[in-house]
């Protein structure tokens, strides 16, 4: 058991929050909201604390590891760490985790029961910071199975609609997905003896023949296919997230959906670069449908958290596009799209809740217009969200739009033509996200001027939005804040599968 | 040829269990009827016997000098007969209340329960196939019994005529089997069939024939395909802590014969592999299929149970392939048994506690347990999400992809991919119960909601030791893991 105790204690803090409360009893359910505030407030600071200590002139090393034994026999370690490419996850993980909590002191969804709520979501969050965290493949499996079953609690308790079969539909596809995704890392472990990812990364898939590294990459990125979601393999998402309550829906979009890109650039890009290789066009190809797609789909949607759902699913077909060109720039971008995507989705799920709560429905057929005159303040953020989630220059959208695109220019694979062409055909993907969110914006908040009102911006709401805006314009001004802590990391990752093009900082 | 002289302390967890029985009996004998007292003698009669399982292992006893000895308490041994008296204890901790509720005859009851165990001890360390045959079939005598107890049930009757039926004929196969072993090696201990199985001689197709039969009883034990039939309506009309018993005991006893039989025959995987592997897979995906549809919780769990020792059945079955897996066959075997008997034994206790209030309980009764009871609904959380093998029931997940390293590391990927398939249906029934558990019951917002579940002290102590193994193996699978060695 060696290392530094900072990744235990942040993994550690929610789950003895939720310990806490399951132990607790029916008394703690007057004081656990405020205590979620204080447990997941004190993981942000830990996280922050982390950010701070961590060496970012050497981010493509891992830092801050923790190693000890499990189970022996299944070769099983915990084994912690964070680099340049997990670090800002973890981040924005503990942040989107607290201003959940934070949105939810007032705004508990039917049926309340907030001890079980939040012990729920405390759950969630050693989850998720879990998988982020982990550089064992099979320990990375066991926290990506630890975030289904209070997810699937959420939606099947506090959800709306049709929650029940949205939640099962949910589980069933990923725990599939999950699945198909431990015979791969079996496999993998088969053919090199080790689980140990920064071994693996090191080894550059030399172990494996070039079948076995394929079949693994297969495997193991249908598995993360489900998750990020991949077209064709994203119908469990629209409803997930349309029935799941609105602190649910932004961390499902915000944090969870990453994972599974976060799985492909740490696990098959670096350990399986073969299989990488001969994957890369497909996965280009799906993604660029998948951008299509999406806005498509947006486009048809009457309720409004569809409609983002959708949107997710075109942002996350960039995302894919980045990792698929197999170039540095490309594979920072889909990073720098994480992130974005993390911040700006949340945000709007966050708005949408909002809206839902004053008007009683997101149907963009009967909602109420003009929510600039009715509440300003409210129609701002919602303005300011859909502009950035439409990639405007100058927010963080654009850079999680601009450099896949830039590295699907100049691809690191020899299919040249085929990444023009893609290049264009999601080009075209954006102008259509361009279309369906200014539509959103004219019939829910351009409508003619009026005298009713409906309750503004609370308190607690501008709260837990503004970290978030401000992040979006600090990382849409300065993206080297965070491409600088991706980049090394990433050009470590593609010595061993694709030409390596410097980052041109922007 | 002389029989040396019996060492009783390798023995002794069978003696002791054997003797008990007795013990029970006369207790019975001489004290009031309906008394509690039989319980608490079962239950220090296991104790005793725990304690007696051998520390030194490597114990052997009833040498013959040319073909070794007819008792041996090895590592695999030793980790079988710890798991089983564990199982039996929390049983006999399970009865305690149905003998009392049901006016069973606590002092046969106990003597069968303790006579069935005390083979069910005796099975891994048996050495010579009519032992094995013999040993087997006294785990199985007693519980046509216990199964029929329940007096003036008609389910009851019909449950025991299935087992027997279903026992009888797969002993009869397995012995027609046994004889055809000993015409082609000419010999029935162990030692000896494996020394000729050495030779590629040897291996006719009657001599595989031959140990697929042998196979039936074990297949039966086990309640795999295509001996699995009865396993449903066996359960669901015997007394719970009965079928809790055959769900976990009685198929411990069953794998202790079938790892005997395949480490005899290991030179020779081809001749049964397949054959395992086609019962685990038909069983895996046809038992969870089973299952979805059922509505009453004992016949659920006695579906999920046949469905459990499909997945069992696996690393045993992978060996279809060769390849070097990264986990031992016998080490994922063990430890699965070991983790399924602490979870399915919680299972089977929390539905005893409901089914004191609702006989023979549905999903439904099983609505908002969790707000009546919050421990009782917990822990039956974790039992089915360990069963599912997902967390929080950690220990289910880690058993599950210790069984799943072998086939992928033997390469029977079809095997490895059948399992990952039927584990996801078996998501769909056992997450809708658990979330069952949470749910208000319909009118709980009228009036006050249901009082909390009474649950007898026999009850709250096998549900707690199931849990704290559970959560105990969760924490720390390597000790299901490392229960033996290799």
């Amino acid at each position: 058991m060696t290392g530094s105790w900072w990744l235990p204690a942040l993994l550690c803090l929610p789950l003895a929050g939720s310990l806490v409360l399951l132990v607790a009893g029916r008394r703690a359910d007057r004081w656990a909201l405020p205590f979620g505030v204080a447990v997941t407030g004190l993981g942000l600071l830990l996280s922050l604390l982390m950010l701070a200590r961590f060496d970012s002139g050497d981010s493509s090393v891992v830092q801050l590891g923790f190693v000890a034994p499990w189970i022996a026999q299944l070769d099983l370690t915990l084994r912690l760490g964070v680099d340049g490419l997990s670090l800002p996850l973890v981040v924005l993980t503990s942040l989107l985790c607290f201003l959940c909590a934070l949105y939810s002191l007032r705004n508990l969804p039917e049926p309340g029961r907030p001890r079980a709520y939040v012990g729920l979501f405390l759950l969630l969050q050693v989850g998720l910071l879990g998988a982020f965290a982990s550089l064992d493949l099979l320990l990375f499996f066991v926290f990506f199975e630890v975030v289904l079953a209070p997810m699937w609690f959420l939606i099947d308790t506090w959800g709306s609609g049709e929650k029940r079969s949205a939640a099962n539909v949910f589980i069933l596809y990923t725990v599939l997905g999950s699945v198909v995704m431990l015979l791969g890392f079996l496999l993998v472990w088969a053919s090199t003896g080790t689980t140990d990812m920064v071994l693996l990364a090191g080894q550059r898939g030399e172990q494996m023949s070039g079948g076995v590294q394929l079949a693994a990459a297969l495997l193991i990125g249908v598995g993360l296919a489900v998750k990020t979601p991949v077209w064709p393999l994203h119908t469990w998402l629209p409803d997930a997230h349309t029935a799941a309550p609105t602190a649910g829906s932004v961390l499902l979009a915000g944090v969870m959906l990453k994972m599974g890109t976060y799985g492909l650039v740490r696990i098959v890009l670096p350990q399986l670069p073969e299989g990488a290789r001969v994957l890369a066009p497909y996965l280009a190809a799906l993604g660029v449908v998948g951008i299509v797609y999406g806005a498509w789909a947006s486009f048809a949607q009457h309720d409004l958290k569809r409609l983002i759902a959708f949107s997710s699913v075109g942002h996350m077909g960039f995302v894919v596009l980045g990792i698929a060109t197999l170039t540095a720039v490309g594979v920072n971008g889909a990073m720098f799209g994480n992130i974005a995507h993390g911040l700006i989705t949340g945000l709007l799920f966050f708005v949408a809740g909002s809206v839902k709560l004053r008007y009683g429905t997101l149907d963009l057929r009967t909602m109420p217009r003009s929510l600039y005159a009715r509440a300003p303040r409210l129609g701002f953020v919602l303005g300011f969200a859909a502009v950035a989630s439409l990639g405007l220059p100058g927010l963080a959208g654009f850079w999680g739009e601009f450099l896949p695109m830039l590295g699907a220019f100049h691809p690191g694979v020899p299919e040249r033509a085929l990444y023009r062409v893609l290049l264009v055909v999601a080009a075209t993907g954006t102008v259509f996200a361009a279309a369906y969110f200014l539509r959103v914006l004219r019939r829910v908040a351009q409508g003619p001027d009026t005298d009713d009102r409906v309750r503004d911006v609370t308190g607690l709401e501008a709260a837990s939005w503004l970290p978030l805006v401000f992040l979006v314009v600090l990382l849409g001004v300065l993206p080297t804040l965070l491409l600088g802590l991706t980049g090394p990391t990433v050009e470590s990752i593609l010595s061993g599968v694709g030409e390596v093009v410097t980052v041109v900082a922007p | 040829m002389s029989i040396q002289t019996v060492d009783y302390a390798v023995l002794a967890p069978v003696l002791v269990l054997a003797l008990g029985a007795l013990v029970v009996l006369v207790t019975d004998l001489f004290g009031r009827p309906g008394s509690s007292r039989p319980g608490w003698v079962a239950g220090i009669v296991v104790l005793v016997a725990g304690i007696a399982v051998p520390q030194t292992l490597d114990g052997r006893t009833l040498c013959v000098a040319d073909d070794g000895c007819a008792y041996v308490v090895d590592s695999t041994a030793w980790a079988f007969q710890l798991i089983v008296v564990s199982a039996t204890f929390v049983v006999v901790l399970l009865s305690a209340s149905t003998v009392a509720d049901d006016h069973l005859p606590s002092g046969e009851y106990y003597f069968l329960l303790l006579g069935s165990a005390a083979a069910a001890v005796a099975v891994p360390s048996t050495r010579d196939l009519v032992s094995l045959l013999v040993v087997l079939e006294v785990v199985s005598l007693p519980t046509f019994a216990l199964v029929a107890m329940k007096r003036g049930d008609r389910r009851a009757g019909e449950a025991a005529l299935k087992l027997f039926l279903y026992s009888v004929v797969s002993v009869a196969v397995a012995l027609y089997g046994v004889a055809l072993v000993y015409g082609s090696t000419g010999s029935v201990t162990l030692i000896g069939i494996a020394a000729a199985v050495a030779d590629p001689d040897v291996r006719t197709p009657v001599l595989a024939a031959g140990l697929v039969m042998v196979l039936a009883v074990v297949l039966f034990k086990i309640a795999a395909f295509p001996f699995n039939a009865w396993a449903p309506d066996t359960y669901q009309g015997a007394p719970v802590p009965v079928a809790a018993y055959l769900s976990v005991v009685s198929k411990l006893a069953g794998f202790a014969g079938l790892v005997l039989l395949a480490s005899t025959f290991a030179a020779w995987p081809a001749a049964w592999a397949g054959v395992l592997a086609v019962s685990s897979a038909v069983t895996m995906i046809g038992a969870n299929v089973a299952a979805l549809r059922q509505v009453r919780a004992v016949r659920l769990l006695a579906w999920s149970s046949v469905a459990q020792a499909g997945y069992v059945l696996v690393p045993l079955a992978a060996l279809v392939d060769d390849g070097r897996p990264q986990v031992g066959v016998l080490t994922a075997t063990v430890a699965y048994l070991a983790i399924y008997a602490a979870m399915n034994l919680g299972a089977f206790s929390v539905v005893a506690v409901v089914a004191r209030q609702h006989s023979d309980p549905t999903l439904a009764d099983f609505d908002g347990l969790a707000r009546r009871s919050p421990w009782l609904g917990v822990s039956m959380a974790v039992f089915l999400a360990a069963l599912a093998g997902l967390p929080p029931g950690l220990s289910g997940l880690f058993a599950k992809v210790g069984v799943l390293a072998v086939p992928t590391g033997t390469g029977a990927w079809w095997l490895a991919g059948t399992m990952a398939v039927a584990t996801v249906i078996g998501l769909a029934y056992y997450l809708p119960w658990a979330a069952r558990l949470f749910r208000r019951t319909p009118g709980e917002e009228r009036r006050e909601p249901a009082g909390p579940e009474p649950v007898p002290i026999g009850l709250g102590a096998a549900t707690a030791v199931a849990l704290l193994v559970t959560v105990v193996l969760s924490v720390a699978p390597g000790l299901a893991f490392g229960l033996i060695d290799g």
